[in-house]
């Protein structure tokens, strides 16, 4: 029989935990050929293009909007791909998606304790 | 990673799991160039470099909301309309960018243990970087001789103090990239050099995404 210990294989034990998870397999598995990561980058430098054209085009009540969703796609696309968070551990993700998430819910706590968002 | 083959006349269950943690743990070490096994089997150097940038979030969070909140306290200084010159910064901002994509390449030149490419990216990196806060350094100056010194208005001191601690960030990423650059030339990277790369990396690139938000919040948003 075969058993193949996986790049995501966890295993715990009753004596504490077992190192299952294989460090070299995620880091294969995670890069891509480099034509990969030019494609995202050029889809990084149009949406930067869209975001700088955002400022000089007058649409309305939709700028901002806009403007926060170009950023949050540029923000996550280079976290997932060139980051690799898309292909790592959990460990890894809880450990950035968490501070990120505390300091935007802190800091809009405390901007809108500042009522910064009615002005 | 290759296929762990056991007999299962000859173990049992609790000695199969084991076996497997035995290989795995082994198999680790090898491609990890002797790194220590990790009570979760992760990287404990990679696993330190994410939680930090988890905290660098607290404190960039930090520095962007005192600058919106200041950013309209003009004092007797200029607006952000009269200094900011976004046609300028936005070719700064794809320059970070564009690191970023060579960061990356440095990253899969290092898996692949291409040294000479490795080399190289990391080098043009550290350059793109170079630009960057050549950029900026100009862009300050710019903004002095406008009349926007750090203490003018509250608006000045929050724009310097965030720009300035980005500023900060990128010059300390210039020097990882050097450092590594040397290192792995003198063969002096203890260890799997493909994940100090990646280390190194995972800051640049952490960089490159605080300039995303510092880019469309303090340059593309009017004040």
């Amino acid at each position: 029989m075969s058993i193949a210990t996986d790049a995501h294989d966890t295993a715990s034990h009753d004596d504490g935990p077992v190192q299952t998870e294989h460090v070299g397999g995620e880091f294969d598995h995670a890069h891509k050929p480099d034509i990969y990561y030019v494609k995202i980058a050029i889809f990084l430098a149009v949406l930067t293009g869209m975001e700088v054209g955002l400022k000089y085009i007058d649409i309305g009540a939709l700028f901002l909007p806009v403007l926060f969703i170009l950023m949050a796609i540029k923000f996550v696309t280079v976290v997932l791909f060139f980051m690799h968070l898309r292909f790592d551990s959990k460990w890894f993700n809880m450990a950035f998606w968490v501070g990120l998430g505390l300091a935007v819910l802190i800091y809009s706590g405390a901007l809108a304790t500042f009522k910064f968002w009615s002005r | 990673m290759a296929d762990v083959t056991l007999p299962l006349n000859v173990v049992g269950n609790d000695d199969r799991e084991a076996h497997i943690a035995d290989h795995s743990v082994a198999d680790h070490s090898a491609d990890r160039g002797g790194a220590h096994a990790t009570s979760l089997g992760l990287s404990n150097n990679k696993l330190g470099m994410w939680l930090f940038l988890g905290s660098e979030c607290l404190l960039f969070g930090g520095l962007i909301s005192v600058y919106m909140l200041y950013r309209g306290r003009l004092g007797n200084g200029p607006t952000p309309e009269q200094v900011y010159n976004v046609p300028f910064t936005s070719v700064s901002s794809f320059v970070l960018l564009m690191s970023s994509l060579t960061m990356v390449l440095a990253v899969t030149a290092a898996a692949r243990k291409d040294l000479k490419a490795l080399d190289t990216w990391l080098a043009v990196t550290a350059l793109l970087g170079a630009t960057f806060v050549g950029g900026q350094v100009f862009e300050f100056t710019e903004f002095y001789k406008h009349g926007l010194g750090f203490t003018t208005s509250l608006f000045g001191s929050s724009f310097y103090t965030l720009t300035g601690f980005h500023g900060v960030h990128v010059t300390v990423g210039i020097i990882m990239l050097m450092a590594v650059r040397r290192m792995i030339k003198k063969e002096r990277v203890p260890g799997d050099k493909a994940e100090v790369v990646e280390i190194v990396g995972l800051y640049w690139h952490f960089v490159d995404i605080i300039w995303i938000v510092i880019f469309t919040l303090v340059y593309l948003i009017p004040a």
